[in-house]
């Protein structure tokens, strides 16, 4: 166990986490656009940055990503420093900038007094703020179906060569983490199409609804040792299921106390 | 060929002396990139044809050699003459027969194919008289035009290898990291970090496998340092490589090129091939327990791919983006493993501080800043190339001495140093040594030497635009500030150069300047801002003329300047089918007319007039 200092509170951490679970963990707010639990930081949107000093740095400090930033012992941490204050809503304005028509960005950045943006707008835009959970989580599941293509001002999200990805399995992890739900996919007549790829959804044998892709059932079989016919019932039905069964177990209980 | 020990190089080495003392008179072609472009191959095929036919066949490969580049590139094809030392410029396949009769059998001068000096139009035969090489000091370039780059046999006459067998059996691991740290040689990639220090920490990290990474992903608009290394003296760069990967533990290599530097590629691989056959590269080299190979890995030509993580993520074969580097690249580089990564110029620099010791590299520079500083000088200066200078020389030598001064004798308004994320000095600091300090202090860098000169028709606002375009193109995308941040400065400086600027927009762009250099993810973002920056710092009344005035001092931004035609007209009409708009009307001696509805500031007729007729307001 280490101490660091934030915002003036003495609290623990372990060597090695990085700054920005003990900050959470602390219970205070800094915003995070491209953070998630589930993959690897990347350091890529920048709102977490926090102002770092030590005192034998005398008086020196640093600014740095704390989603990246391994706490050390004695780290001083203050996480709304007024040059920290004025970096984020920075970025924020120019997050708006960018799109001006996502709501999350426009709340965002209100929450830090943005409303308007002071730079030009761009309007034609979408609403990828290029944060890399997608990607990211599309590797960290192995699929390495989509990535960041292109750099600089046009680099955007996209399978290879912009074609139907042979790699996606339509878990829709993608989609479901994009927290600007900017990723796009239709579900309907028990199909999927997400990246332009069409997918043959499984049908629950007791009520028919759709559970997962084909692929992605497959895939979690043979990878995960889930049993395919799992994918064969939907949730509410395996739910029905386990509540029949512990019905009966209870009435068997009853019975064989009587 | 086969080189497995110490005596076998030795041999190699003296059988080449007596090849040259046997034949001293030699033809050099230079075969860079520049001079190639010029047709620097046909002048090698019309040498050897010539030869032929002065029944000289057999012993043409002894005298004409493709050497690597001068440096002097804008007056190639170069040609020079040993051991007279005289240089040609400009040759053209006419000239050899007279070049092989006059001077290269009977010690004779082609007085109109030498150098003419742009100062007092005298003509300078000889190579070192030339006050282009008179000021420079070359030790990064002590082999490029001198030897044949291809050959590995050139490059063990002139002592090739020889510090690599002084390591091997003569020095520690320790030993060669403390004459490196000696030395005060520092990173010549532009970050400027000891060399000596940066081994030493990569050394004493214990893991699987260290990696030497040598960096020659040169993407500074305008310089091709790193491009004449690799052509003109490979050996050199793998040489030093071995050097560094034997201090530091390395059992393997990369050299990280782009794409873009074919001959460089070719040069690296045959060299490499040759080490290979010849066992320099391989098992137990030279006999010693060493084992070290290196492999090229080719860039697509991505500029930030030149930083550190990128470039090792792009050898990875992943995509070329920065990750924070909250732990260094020297303790988890490439494949998380610890990894030294040395720029080409740096490494060439290694054998020759091995061989001549720290103290004498030591003696030159400056204390703090040892050593030479290769640059490409460009831009309005009269003599433009590649130049190796002692560290502590002032710029105003540099741009004087070797460069010449500035071009039709105009005024110097600035220089931009340190590429890209470097910055503008104005006149002002023209006695500033240059040395990885001073630089820094002004609000400019050392980076990776470029030297561009600006005269007084160089619009600064229009620099700082065309560096801030440069730099969106080539941001990786991945860190907010520099990818949305760099394409808002930009758009601003679009704003005051059409003439649209407001006063507000100043203190817009410096605020959102220091944002982009605290909160960039890497160097690019980090140090993007400068050319804005320094111009803001060193001509601010430039941006305040665009603003207020809405005018371009310099004439250049499009939108602030119009084209006149005064009353010195003479009717030439030379004027009228020069404009590709039909914009110019006029009858023969008779003064024209621009209309300046349709005229659309190409500056055309402005370049064809004789007359100085065309204002340009």
């Amino acid at each position: 166990m280490i101490h660091i200092t934030i915002n003036g509170k003495v609290v623990q951490a372990q060597e090695g986490e990085m700054l920005l679970t003990v900050i959470r963990r602390e219970q205070i707010d800094i915003p995070t656009l491209c953070h998630h639990e589930a993959v690897e930081p990347s350091g890529a949107c920048r709102l977490c940055m926090v102002e770092i000093t030590k005192p034998e740095w005398d008086g020196w400090c640093d600014y740095v990503t704390s989603c990246l930033y391994p706490a050390a012992d004695g780290l001083i941490v203050n996480t709304h420093a007024p040059k920290v204050n004025e970096l984020r809503s920075s970025i924020l304005d120019l997050y708006l900038a960018r799109h001006p028509k996502s709501p999350e960005i426009r709340q965002l950045a209100a929450e830090y007094g943005v409303l308007k943006t002071q730079f030009e707008e761009i309007v034609d835009g979408n609403n990828c703020i290029l944060c890399g959970i997608c990607t990211r989580i599309c590797d960290t599941m192995g699929f390495h179906a989509i990535s960041m293509v292109g750099r600089g001002h046009g680099k955007e999200v996209a399978p290879p060569l912009n074609m139907a990805p042979e790699a996606c399995v339509g878990c829709l992890s993608c989609a479901k983490n994009c927290p600007t739900n900017y990723i796009e996919y239709n579900m309907s007549n028990g199909r999927l199409t997400i990246w332009e790829k069409d997918f043959e959804m499984i049908a629950c044998k007791e009520c028919g609804k759709t559970t997962v892709t084909k692929e992605f059932a497959e895939y979690l079989s043979k990878n995960r040792d889930i049993p395919y016919d799992y994918f064969e019932k939907c949730d509410e039905c395996h739910r029905k299921e386990l509540a029949t069964t512990m019905g009966r177990i209870s009435n068997w209980d009853r019975e064989a106390r009587s | 060929m086969q080189i497995s020990n110490v005596k076998e190089l030795n041999k190699i080495k003296k059988e080449c002396l007596a090849t040259q003392k046997e034949h001293p008179k030699k033809v050099l072609v230079c075969c860079g990139t520049g001079c190639i472009a010029n047709g620097a191959l046909k002048i090698v095929d019309s040498v050897r044809d010539g030869l032929a036919k002065r029944k000289l066949k057999d012993v043409s490969v002894e005298i004409l050699k493709e050497t690597g580049c001068h440096g002097f590139c804008e007056l190639g094809p170069l040609v020079i003459i040993e051991p007279q030392e005289t240089f040609y410029t400009k040759v053209k396949p006419k000239h050899v027969d007279d070049i092989l009769d006059k001077s290269f059998l009977k010690n004779e001068v082609i007085e109109p194919l030498l150098f003419t000096n742009p100062i007092d139009g005298s003509k300078i035969t000889k190579y070192n008289d030339i006050s282009f090489f008179k000021h420079q000091q070359r030790i990064a370039l002590r082999n490029l035009g001198k030897i044949a780059p291809h050959e590995i046999r050139e490059y063990i006459g002139v002592d090739g290898y020889q510090a690599l067998a002084k390591v091997l059996f003569k020095m520690s691991p320790d030993e060669i990291v403390d004459e490196i740290s000696n030395s005060g040689l520092r990173g010549r990639g532009g970050g400027g970090f000891s060399t000596g220090r940066k081994w030493k920490i990569c050394k004493n990290i214990k893991a699987d496998k260290h990696y030497v990474i040598c960096n020659g992903d040169e993407g500074d608009p305008g310089a091709f340092m790193d491009r004449s290394i690799m052509e003109g003296d490979p050996h050199g760069v793998l040489e030093g490589m071995m050097i560094a990967a034997y201090a530091i533990g390395a059992k393997e290599g990369y050299i990280y090129v782009r794409e873009e530097y074919p001959l460089a590629v070719r040069h690296l691989e045959k060299a490499i091939l040759d080490c290979e056959r010849s066992g320099l590269l391989g098992e137990n080299i030279l006999g010693s327990d060493f084992s070290f190979t290196i492999k090229i890995a080719r860039g697509a030509g991505a500029f930030v791919c030149g930083e550190s993580s990128a470039l090792m993520k792009s050898v990875a074969g992943e995509v070329g983006e920065p990750r924070a580097k909250y732990i260094r690249s020297v303790v988890k580089g490439l494949y998380d493993q610890p990894t030294v990564l040395n720029n080409v110029e740096t490494l060439v620099n290694v054998p020759t501080i091995i061989r001549n010791g720290a103290d004498w590299y030591k003696s030159i520079g400056t204390p703090k800043s040892t050593g030479t500083k290769v640059f490409s000088l460009v831009g309005k200066v009269r003599n433009t190339g590649l130049i190796e200078v002692p560290m502590g020389i002032t710029l105003r030598e540099i741009i004087y001495d070797i460069g010449g001064g500035i071009l039709d004798d105009r005024p110097f308004k600035a220089v931009q140093t340190g590429g890209p994320s470097g910055g503008c000095i104005p006149e002002a600091m023209l006695d500033l040594p240059v040395d990885f300090d001073s630089l820094t202090e002004v609000g400019s860098m050392m980076g990776s030497g470029g030297l561009i000169v600006m005269d007084d028709k160089t619009c600064m606002v229009d620099v700082a635009k065309y560096f801030l375009a440069f730099l969106v193109e080539e941001s990786c995308g991945k860190c907010t500030p520099c990818r949305e941040g760099l394409y808002q400065l930009h758009k601003l400086l679009e704003k005051i150069c059409a003439g649209k600027g407001e006063m507000s927009d100043i203190e817009k762009m410096e605020r959102l300047s220091e944002n982009v250099i605290i909160g960039s993810l890497c160097g690019l973002g980090k140090s993007g801002p400068n050319p804005l920056m320094s111009t803001l710092k060193y001509f601010k009344d430039e941006y305040i003329a665009h603003i207020k005035d809405k005018k371009c001092p310099a004439g250049v931004c499009p939108e602030l300047i119009t084209y006149k035609i005064l009353d010195n007209c003479t009717g030439c009409m030379a004027c009228i089918p020069a404009c590709g708009y039909d914009a110019i009307t006029g009858k023969k001696k008779e003064i024209h007319v621009i209309a300046q509805d349709k005229c659309t500031k190409c500056g055309a007729c402005y370049a064809v007039c004789n007359f100085e007729a065309i204002l340009v307001s």
